[in-house]
């Protein structure tokens, strides 16, 4: 009962798209497609709630304790708590008189500029990173190196500025080799997907028993 | 002249912004507290997100407006559900029923969309003719030997040995020089936000700043 009925729910949750592609029949488009899509995107919402209480948990305990960075975790906390009531009990976007509803202030004066500033940190480590990744000598690093450097000097005013050719050169390197470099990568991720899909359709791997 | 102060908003943002450059000096205090608080406003924001956008519009408000028409969606709400009896130590087994329809589904998604969306596509898009003029021609026998070599590469299954050693290495060019590019188009994407960054704590709440204190 504990291991046979998810196994049997996941074999048949796995096949109603794999039907609802092959027979291409309205009512069948209708509940195996459009529905379920919708259903599991309800579901998927509930379950993000397992991992917020999962993070509260944790940090929680920090606080409880007074652990190291105690302070930080109830930081975390609070955050936490002020972002969700505004969601939870709040709407969102412009209020009638033009001003904003709380989860959007918050969203675009904080969650935003710190996301972004997170991310444009990484702009500073890129010389020191990029001198780590090119110090090997070899082949591959040095195209690694020149594909790098010609497509970001191809795609500034910089490049057409040295040789009306560089940005040429950029281009083709995005049209013919990346395109096809891609394609392998992409050909063959898929397939190792969908390899994966069918081991979990016949119930070989059941990532949904976790340990247990 | 009405001398403007920027607003909260603009300070808050600033002060953020601020306190994750901190981390250019060295790890401190404020870009911990604001790692932190960035964390839990992600949370906060996602929470909100699946109640504003998901739960609301698709399963609450139909079914409080109109039950009988909507009342199948009873059942992705008890499996939500369910999926919490993961805190109750005895019947923590059933919420793997819900768990498992939720991914059995989307590897049923997945199979169609790789093999259907990607694969059939992509190995489409490789089949290029070769009676075509020589500069178009040059472009096609490097698409083909790409997607070839970087796929024999990937091939794991057999030792790569004979003529599969060079064919394989000669994928490891293609891949090294698409990294390159995906490095390079990576770097360029960090530089823009940096410099939105910049530009709104100089326009925006630096030099307000600067010209309510001192006029100007």
């Amino acid at each position: 009962m504990k291991k046979q009925v998810p196994i049997l729910l996941a074999v048949v949750a796995s096949l109603c798209p794999v039907v609802g592609f092959l027979l291409p029949q309205p009512w069948v488009d209708e509940w195996m497609n459009r529905r379920l899509d919708e259903w599991m995107v309800i579901i998927a919402s509930f379950a993000l709630v397992l991992g917020v209480v999962s993070v509260v948990q944790v940090n929680l305990h920090k606080v409880r304790r007074r652990s190291r960075g105690w302070g930080f975790s109830l930081a975390l906390l609070l955050s936490l708590g002020i972002m969700s009531a505004f969601g939870l009990f709040g709407g969102q976007g412009e209020r009638a008189d033009g001003s904003l509803h709380p989860f959007t202030w918050v969203f675009q004066f904080a969650f935003s500029p710190l996301q972004a500033t997170m991310f444009s940190l990484l702009a500073f480590y890129v010389a020191s990173a990029s001198y780590r990744a090119f110090r090997v000598r070899n082949v591959e690093a040095s195209l690694l190196l020149v594909g790098a450097v010609l497509i970001m000097i191809g795609r500034i005013p910089l490049g057409q500025a040295i040789h009306p050719l560089v940005p040429q050169i950029a281009e083709w390197i995005m049209q013919f080799p990346n395109t096809a470099a891609q394609r392998g990568i992409i050909i063959g991720a898929a397939l190792g997907a969908a390899a994966m899909s069918i081991r979990v359709m016949v119930g070989i791997e059941r990532p949904y028993l976790g340990k247990s | 002249m009405q001398l403007q102060l920027p607003g909260i908003g603009e300070w808050m943002a600033a002060f953020f912004t601020l306190c994750i450059f901190s981390f250019l000096y060295r790890d401190n205090v404020l870009y911990r507290l604001a790692e932190s608080i960035f964390a839990g406003v992600s949370f906060g924001y996602y929470i909100g997100l699946a109640r504003l956008n998901t739960l609301e519009p698709n399963l609450f408000r139909p079914l409080f407006s109109d039950f009988a028409g909507h009342w199948p969606l009873l059942i992705p709400f008890a499996l939500g559900l369910i999926l919490y009896l993961r805190y109750v130590p005895k019947a923590a087994w059933i919420s793997n029923w819900a768990l498992a329809i939720y991914i059995g589904y989307y590897i049923g998604v997945n199979l169609i969309q790789r093999l259907h969306g990607e694969v059939l596509p992509q190995a489409k898009g490789t089949m290029l003719s070769l009676q075509v003029p020589p500069g178009q021609l040059l472009g096609n026998l490097v698409i083909i030997l790409g997607v070839l070599t970087v796929l024999i590469y990937f091939f794991f299954s057999s030792p790569q040995r004979g003529p599969l050693k060079p064919a394989a290495r000669i994928g490891v060019y293609y891949l090294m020089i698409s990294f390159g590019a995906s490095f390079g188009y990576t770097v360029m994407g960090r530089i823009s936000l940096l410099i939105g960054r910049l530009t709104f704590v100089i326009h925006e709440w630096a030099r307000p700043l600067v010209r309510a204190v001192f006029g100007g």
